[in-house]
């Protein structure tokens, strides 16, 4: 029974945030002690998840018994479980990182004089968090394409909240601007799955990857929906919206943002191009794709090479290394190959998670202790702050892709791919962007570990918010040693067998 | 599980579990961490002791990890690697012992200090025990990642700017190197390091991959062997602390650079198929190149650890120039300089450190009458200084012969004249040095008049330079017996050729 029913944990994943949701909203005062209890819940069950999906298969199962067309069903294979348990480690640790933020950081700024008014704030926040939580997950677990735009609009819009939640202008603006972009990307997504749906009366994936697609409209609703979600997943250059809002946002909530939303409708993305609509894909947006991807990459690290913030540096890295993930489509389309490029994007997605986090939290206590994270003014400061400025460097080492860390292993599958398939750009670019990350981190590392500080007085802050970075980077720098059992994981209803997915070979 | 599988592995975790401890040691009990530095250090010489007698009766340690499906990460013991375990880690243990002289004292974070000091020295048994390419790959950026803070250490702008200048280099050399390896692996699967080669058919099927290939290779690791020109990073890295600059010099940077192309040319691409690709003659070209250089810069230094640097550049190449100029003598000449350099090259930046920490002199210019004040430091820099001249029978000469002998043996006559060119240089760049601090008296100045007195460093600074000069000289003398670096390394050769 303990690991019966993978499919009974994976629903559990979404269960638990929602009640914990509601719990920590109707009683404020133990919104720290639910948030830690559910983030224990919630591991639980994603272990148990990943553990089931790697003994008995992927599989699928009805909500409540109710079958499709009618019912919800949910989709649990070795991708979306190891989405699942990124989710839940990086949450986990963002959750024990904010409630000593929340302590030190009163949110929504000038009231928190008020007695108590701290305290419904921080209750607020934790539901919101818990929601998102578990709208992430639901994500992760849908197979249909209706229930993936729930899931995308609540995930939106409690992401905006806790984006506004900061309190400052810039940070409001962030916020308004997001929900902006993210009803615009709704609405593409929205009138893309219309389409298909009206021509196919279904949007289960299953049943639209096995059903007969032909003419223009699936291709349009493709071409639809992957605008939207390109424009959720800040993909160069729809990227404009991300900076502010991840350089603004509370630390915990950019950490979240830039490890595991943006996430979100790329990994659905990468769900509908190599799996269900994967024959509409012609090599020519497959190109585009990769060559926005590319764009990003160069474009990020430039950016950040200009930013005058540790965070906004941090957020266009974020731009950058997401280019990363769009090199699978070009690649995804040779003849052989393409099988390890989808396994380098998703160890990429689950280390840069670990690495990103890592690092806007480092820049969240940074921010607290330094009372300002501007470049000019870090000198010395890892003299203040040892632990969260030696975790920043571990995590950029993952980024860089320097072994044995996860984003290593990530680029060496991404480039085998591409030099089986001899794309001799995209290996340039892959180094490259490397190198570029090497460059705009330096500027941060140069300053920080200078013997000289300048900064006269030093907050002391509680020890999870020194420790919670360093765990994730810790992790990060370690991801590579793990990679065939994570590799096994992936290939659990992967759809890629005998190295090309389904639709390549029917 | 028996010794054979865990050997290797433990060897590494000597040094590891030690740094990893040492990190959460606070900064004010010297004690505990020196306790646990100078225990890891001591326990890795016993697990090597145990590892030599044991390869050198033919028995294999292999320690395997899945990495990949179909690619290990695999630890091993052969003839070469053991050497350079070997050299690594007494080296580590004299360096350990200076170190702790040295900077015990210091301002600066000592538990992130030997923190790194001890993954530096895992990183670098990591590479000379890596079985495959994969491994070696790791393990070299493992290098890179724990040296630069070393490098570092000081936090000074100066230190800073060196260390970009490190990073730069390295880090580019590294996404080379990891190109050609990752090319190799498309081709040949896992590349495995084996006696004599591990390509098989395809070094005749594929050729002029292969070649590309090794330009990759051999240029990502030229950048750690410091080959001109992109050695540029080895003068900037001297601003480091006397004990980094020496393990960078002696053991762990450079001397992965050129133990990697000494394994991709004997054990991946194996002596034979390199030669006939004709990728080794522009290869040899290059490291004569860099020992004419690097000379000729050393010889323009005023300062004495800049100096010491570019001579590191000319030496190296040696190794480089024996592999490349094939044939067992040469090879020979080659891999037994991988010790002996390691051996000269760790007393002079000793005795360096000792002048600079002790007199607080760092220009040749200034050292006028040290080796009256300093005699016993100065007599250890001399050994090591005409050992690399190669006055017979230092272990210098020893190297020198072997190279000159095989590179006629083969017919390359003109290795001979660059060796003689070289010795000259390098007569030329060290004899001053002598000169100076031997025969000069010091101008006495008012506010110095104890500038005559005895003032030797501390018996911790001392002790690792009188040894590694000793076993300098004891190569040289004693080349001949079983377990020299010359006996051994004639059994690497062996083997090597044996095939």
């Amino acid at each position: 029974m303990m690991v019966g029913d993978p499919l009974a944990w994976a629903l559990w994943t979404i269960l638990v945030p929602f009640a914990f949701a509601l719990l920590v909203f109707l009683f404020p005062r133990c919104a720290s002690h639910g948030a830690m209890a559910a983030a224990v819940g919630i591991g639980a069950c994603s272990i148990a998840a990943v553990l089931g999906v790697l003994r008995h298969g992927p599989g699928r199962m009805a909500v409540g018994g109710w079958a499709v067309p009618l019912g919800i069903e949910i989709h649990l294979d070795g991708l979306s479980a190891l989405m699942l348990a990124t989710t839940a480690l990086v949450g986990t640790v963002s959750t024990i990182y904010a409630v000593g933020y929340l302590a030190h950081a009163p949110l929504d700024g000038g009231d928190s004089a008020a007695p108590g008014s701290g305290r419904d704030h921080r209750a607020l926040f934790m539901a919101v968090w818990l929601v998102l939580w578990g709208s992430l997950n639901a994500l992760f677990l849908s197979s249909d394409l209706f229930n993936v735009y729930v899931t995308l609009e609540l995930i939106g819009i409690s992401s905006v909240v806790l984006i506004s939640m900061a309190g400052a202008a810039q940070a409001l603006t962030a916020a308004v601007r997001y929900l902006l972009v993210g009803l615009v990307g709704s609405l593409c997504y929205l009138a893309g799955i219309g389409l298909l749906y009206a021509a196919y009366g279904t949007l289960d994936f299953g049943l639209l990857s096995r059903a007969s697609l032909a003419g223009h409209l699936p291709p349009m609703a493709l071409a639809l929906m992957t605008s939207g979600l390109l424009l959720k997943t800040a993909l160069f250059p729809f990227h404009f919206w991300l900076p502010t809002a991840h350089g603004n946002a509370p630390a915990p909530v950019s950490a979240i943002l830039s490890a595991l939303v943006v996430k979100a409708p790329y990994y659905l993305l990468l769900r509908l191009w190599i799996d269900v609509l994967g024959g509409q894909i012609t090599p020519e947006s497959a190109r585009l794709l990769g060559f926005l991807g590319t764009a990003a990459i160069l474009w990020g690290a430039v950016q950040a090479l200009l930013a005058d913030r540790v965070k906004r540096l941090v957020a266009y890295s974020t731009v950058s290394q997401l280019g990363y993930l769009f090199l699978v489509f070009p690649l995804a389309l040779e003849k052989s190959g393409g099988y390890f490029a989808w396994n380098g994007v998703a160890y990429f997605m689950l280390s840069h998670a670990c690495a990103k986090a890592s690092m806007f939290l480092a820049a969240g206590t940074l921010l607290l202790a330094a009372e300002s994270d501007r470049i000019d003014h870090l000198d010395g400061i890892s003299q203040c702050i040892p632990l969260p400025m030696f975790a920043f460097s571990i995590a950029a080492a993952s980024l860089i892709g320097l072994p044995p860390s996860g984003g290593f292993m990530a680029k060496w599958l991404l480039l085998k791919s591409a030099l089986i398939g001899g794309q001799w750009v995209t290996v340039v670019v892959i180094l490259l962007g490397g190198l570029l990350t090497v460059a705009y981190f330096f500027r941060v590392f140069s300053r920080s570990f200078m013997s000289k500080p300048m900064i006269a007085a030093c907050l002391s802050l509680p020890k999870g918010m020194h420790w919670s970075p360093l765990v994730l980077s810790l992790i990060a720098l370690c991801l590579g040693l793990f990679a065939s059992q994570i590799l096994s994981l992936l290939q659990v209803g992967s759809p890629w067998t005998e190295g090309a997915p389904a639709w390549r070979r029917g | 599980m028996n010794l054979s599988t865990l050997l290797p592995g433990l060897v590494l975790m000597s040094s590891f579990i030690p740094g990893l401890a040492i990190f959460f040691v606070p900064e004010e009990r010297q004690r505990l961490r020196t306790a646990l530095n100078m225990a890891g250090a001591t326990l890795k010489l016993v697990l090597v002791a145990v590892l030599v007698w044991g390869v050198y009766h033919q028995e294999t340690f292999r320690t395997e990890l899945p990495l990949l499906p179909g690619m290990d990460l695999v630890l091993h013991a052969d003839a070469l690697s053991v050497l350079f375990v070997t050299l690594s880690s007494i080296l580590w243990f004299l360096t350990t012992l200076y170190a702790v002289a040295y900077l015990e004292h210091s301002p600066q974070p000592r538990s992130r200090f030997f923190g790194f000091f001890s993954l530096c020295v895992t990183a670098t048994i990591g590479i000379a025990m890596a079985g495959n390419l994969i491994t070696f790959l790791i393990f070299y950026e493992a290098l890179t990642l724990s040296t630069y803070p070393l490098v570092t250490h000081r936090g000074t702008a100066e230190s800073m700017r060196a260390g970009a200048i490190y990073l730069v280099y390295t880090l580019v050399g590294g996404a080379i190197l990891m190109v050609g390896v990752a090319w190799l692996a498309v081709l040949a699967g896992s590349v495995e390091f084996v006696e004599g080669g591990s390509l098989g058919l395809l070094s005749q099927t594929a050729v002029s991959e292969l070649r590309v290939i090794f330009v990759l290779l051999v240029g990502g690791l030229g950048v750690k062997a410091a080959l001109v020109p992109v050695h540029g990073w080895l003068p900037a890295a001297m601003v480091a602390p006397a004990p980094v600059s020496a393990l960078l010099h002696a053991v762990a940077v450079v001397k992965a650079g050129a133990f990697g192309i000494v394994r991709v040319i004997y054990d991946v691409y194996g002596i034979g198929p390199a030669r006939e690709m004709g990728v080794l003659d522009p290869l040899a070209w290059l490291a004569a190149a860099t020992i004419i250089y690097g000379s000729l810069r050393a010889l323009r230094q005023d300062e004495l650890k800049k100096r010491l640097a570019y001579s590191t550049v000319s030496q190296v190449s040696y190794i480089a120039l024996g592999c490349a100029v094939g044939g067992p003598v040469a090879t020979l000449g080659g891999i037994v300089h991988l010790v002996h350099q390691g051996l000269m090259k760790i007393t002079l930046f000793f005795c360096a450190g000792n002048i600079a920490e002790t007199l607080g002199l760092h220009r040749i210019s200034e050292l006028k009458g040290v080796g009256r004040r300093m005699p016993l430091t100065m007599a250890a820099f001399t050994l090591g200084a005409l050992g690399m001249i190669g006055v017979p029978p230092l272990a210098g000469f020893v190297s020198k012969w072997h190279l000159g002998s095989g590179g006629l043996a083969t017919g390359q006559g003109w290795v001979v004249l660059v060796l003689a060119v070289s010795s000259l240089l390098n007569a030329a760049y060290f004899l001053p040095i002598l000169h100076t601090a031997w025969f000069k008296t010091p101008e006495v100045s008012p506010e110095d008049g104890l500038a005559r007195r005895w003032r030797e460093a501390h018996w911790m600074l001392l002790l690792p330079p009188l040894v590694t000069a000793l076993l300098a000289v004891l190569a040289g003398f004693l080349a001949n017996a079983p377990f020299s670096p010359l006996g051994w390394s004639q059994l690497i050769v062996f083997r090597e050729y044996r095939h």
